[in-house]
């Protein structure tokens, strides 16, 4: 602990004062919610009702609609677009000065950080669970455990996606450059978690990626959390489980060492 | 009382690139001291470094006698710090933004609400404290961006090229009120420009080229310790007049572009020995008290646009 800490003005009303405006900014910037929680829903609409029952899906039950077993994945798209979306704004908020003033504060830095992932798993959580009610309009069922068991696991995986794009955004220099990681990396670890095909079903080398990927514990974590007694088989939740928070830890506090580290270096 | 801001053989470097090269200069309270520069120059170097976001590579700087890089905290709770670059959220009320920096310094409740109405009415933009700030001029914009950073009663206010990009009747604005919050809260200020006329309002005035303090002291200080007056010879070729000239009349002059600058106690005869014998060679000539820009070539030996000599 440096001497100099001492001094701050405490974590929580600076984090609650970042998270607010999280929020107010997201209510004010109606477009946002287009693309974060339109664009998968179309998506999913789309391809679920195109591909239909069309592919049989290797250890789904016969009747298992291609909506049904995409739902998962579409909320895990949800919460990915939605963190992408928000954290994207911290290349602005450096380069537009709003983030220097919030480092010129005698803010800790700890503070910052949870703010800003707070607000955006908010958001995406958020969407998610109205997300759970177009589900339920589009005929799949779901109980109230559900809803209860599906809310505690997108927190987990909505906090590691956010903590991953703040890690992102805050090394980058301009918004494109971030489009090209999204495009790069995310979109692939994305389409690589199972949630629009099984790990099962794909070759060997795109199989191990897809076990490396932690984002595919956290659809697997979805789907069990989705379908807690359904049509859809979901084993390994446990291990699911226990990598999901991990990796939730290691991005939260890899973003905390980077945001503690850059902050004491120069900014252009 | 002791000075606001202490800077002592204070150093920075980017790799090989030594940006600040050893400067030293104080702030006494409720001065506005004032940090004059071209581009390039170490100002925002400065600025980061006394703003705790940079930790400078040798020296030492204080802010009311809190080190900047072991206490940080103690130095961000003392400062109002305005950026170059706004640290508004556009998409935010001006209120909205206010509560936001008032909870940065651990401002809340009904204390905060009054501080806000009060720094609104101070900087007057309280009619428009709840207009999104988007919807705001660049002048009021800075205002409202004041009346943020003096919620928490700053012992410094620190401002980096606030009039950037500001029109000059917001400029006169922004220096009305910069005065108004001396006289009334006895805040000390610090702001960097590249404007000489900004720099003429200022208490005292560092001048900063090339990563060093070149001159300090109050704008009629500085002007009066050139002496005299200035003649400026607008001329084909500065450097062979400038020789001929020296060698007949004994005098300091130098080369500055395609001008030639003569410092004299007494203009008037200097101005007709040179005409006596380089007459025809002389495009214009004229003759001045000296500005800041005079001061400023005198210590760098070049133009304050940055144009080098030769």
């Amino acid at each position: 602990m440096i001497a100099g800490d001492a001094d701050t003005v405490g974590w929580w009303l600076p984090t609650w004062t970042l998270w607010k405006r999280e929020m107010v900014r997201f209510v004010r910037q109606r477009s946002r919610v287009i693309g974060a929680f339109g664009t998968p829903l179309v998506f999913w609409l789309i391809m679920g009702y195109g591909v239909g029952k069309s592919l049989r899906l290797p250890g789904a039950a016969e009747s298992t609609h291609y909506l049904e077993y995409s739902f998962p994945g579409a909320i895990a798209s949800i919460l990915m677009f939605t963190a992408i979306f928000s954290t994207i704004s911290i290349i602005d908020d450096r380069k537009e000065g709003f983030m220097q003033g919030v480092l010129a504060a005698p803010v800790p830095r700890t503070s910052i950080a949870l703010g800003k992932v707070l607000g955006a798993t908010t958001l995406a959580v958020g969407q998610a669970i109205l997300f759970l009610f177009f589900g339920r309009a589009a005929g799949i069922h779901l109980h109230v455990v559900t809803f209860i068991a599906s809310f505690a696991v997108m927190v987990i995986v909505a906090f590691s996606v956010t903590s991953l794009g703040f890690l992102i955004a805050w090394q980058m220099e301009s918004t494109q450059g971030f489009h090209a990681v999204m495009n790069l990396f995310l979109m692939p670890m994305l389409i690589l978690s199972g949630a629009f095909f099984p790990t099962s079903g794909a070759a060997k080398g795109m199989y191990y990626l897809m076990m490396l990927n932690p984002m595919t514990y956290g659809v697997t974590l979805l789907r069990a959390a989705v379908y807690s007694g359904g049509t859809v088989p979901t084993e390994g939740w446990g291990t699911a489980l226990v990598v999901s928070v991990a990796f939730a830890a290691i991005m939260f506090w890899s973003l905390i060492r980077t945001v503690t580290r850059e902050s004491t270096q120069a900014m252009h | 009382m002791s000075d606001v801001v202490a800077v002592e053989g204070l150093r920075h470097q980017y790799g090989e690139r030594v940006a600040l090269d050893g400067i030293s200069f104080s702030v006494a309270p409720g001065e506005i001291f004032g940090l004059l520069g071209p581009n390039g120059g170490g100002k925002t170097t400065l600025f980061r470094i006394l703003t705790t976001l940079l930790p400078p590579t040798g020296g030492r700087a204080t802010i009311c006698g809190h080190d900047v890089v072991r206490e940080r905290s103690q130095v961000r709770s003392k400062l109002g710090v305005v950026f170059q670059s706004p640290s508004l959220d556009i998409h935010l009320r001006a209120r909205e933004n206010l509560r936001h920096g008032g909870n940065l310094y651990g401002l809340k409740g009904r204390d905060l609400e009054n501080r806000i109405e009060n720094s609104l009415g101070r900087l007057r933009v309280a009619d428009r404290a709840d207009d999104l700030v988007k919807t705001l001029s660049g002048g009021l914009r800075r205002r409202v961006e004041i009346a943020k950073c003096m919620l928490h009663r700053p012992a410094l206010l620190i401002l980096d090229e606030p009039s950037t990009g500001l029109d000059p009747g917001a400029r006169f604005d922004l220096w009305r009120n910069l005065q108004e919050l001396v006289e009334a809260e006895g805040t000390t200020i610090l702001i960097t420009t590249h404007f000489m006329d900004e720099a003429e309002r200022c208490g005292r005035v560092g001048i900063l080229d090339r990563g060093k303090l070149v001159a300090c002291g109050s704008p009629s200080e500085l002007k009066s310790r050139l002496g005299g007056d200035c003649i400026t010879i607008v001329t084909e070729d500065a450097v062979s007049l400038r020789d001929l000239i020296e060698a007949k009349l004994n005098c300091i002059t130098m080369v500055v572009g395609q001008t030639l600058r003569i410092e004299t106690p007494d203009a008037g005869r200097m101005m007709s020995l040179v005409l006596e014998s380089f007459q025809d060679r002389i495009r214009s000539m004229t003759i001045g008290k000296p500005t800041l820009e005079d001061v400023f070539m005198h210590h760098t030996g070049h133009r304050f646009d940055g144009g080098l000599e030769g």
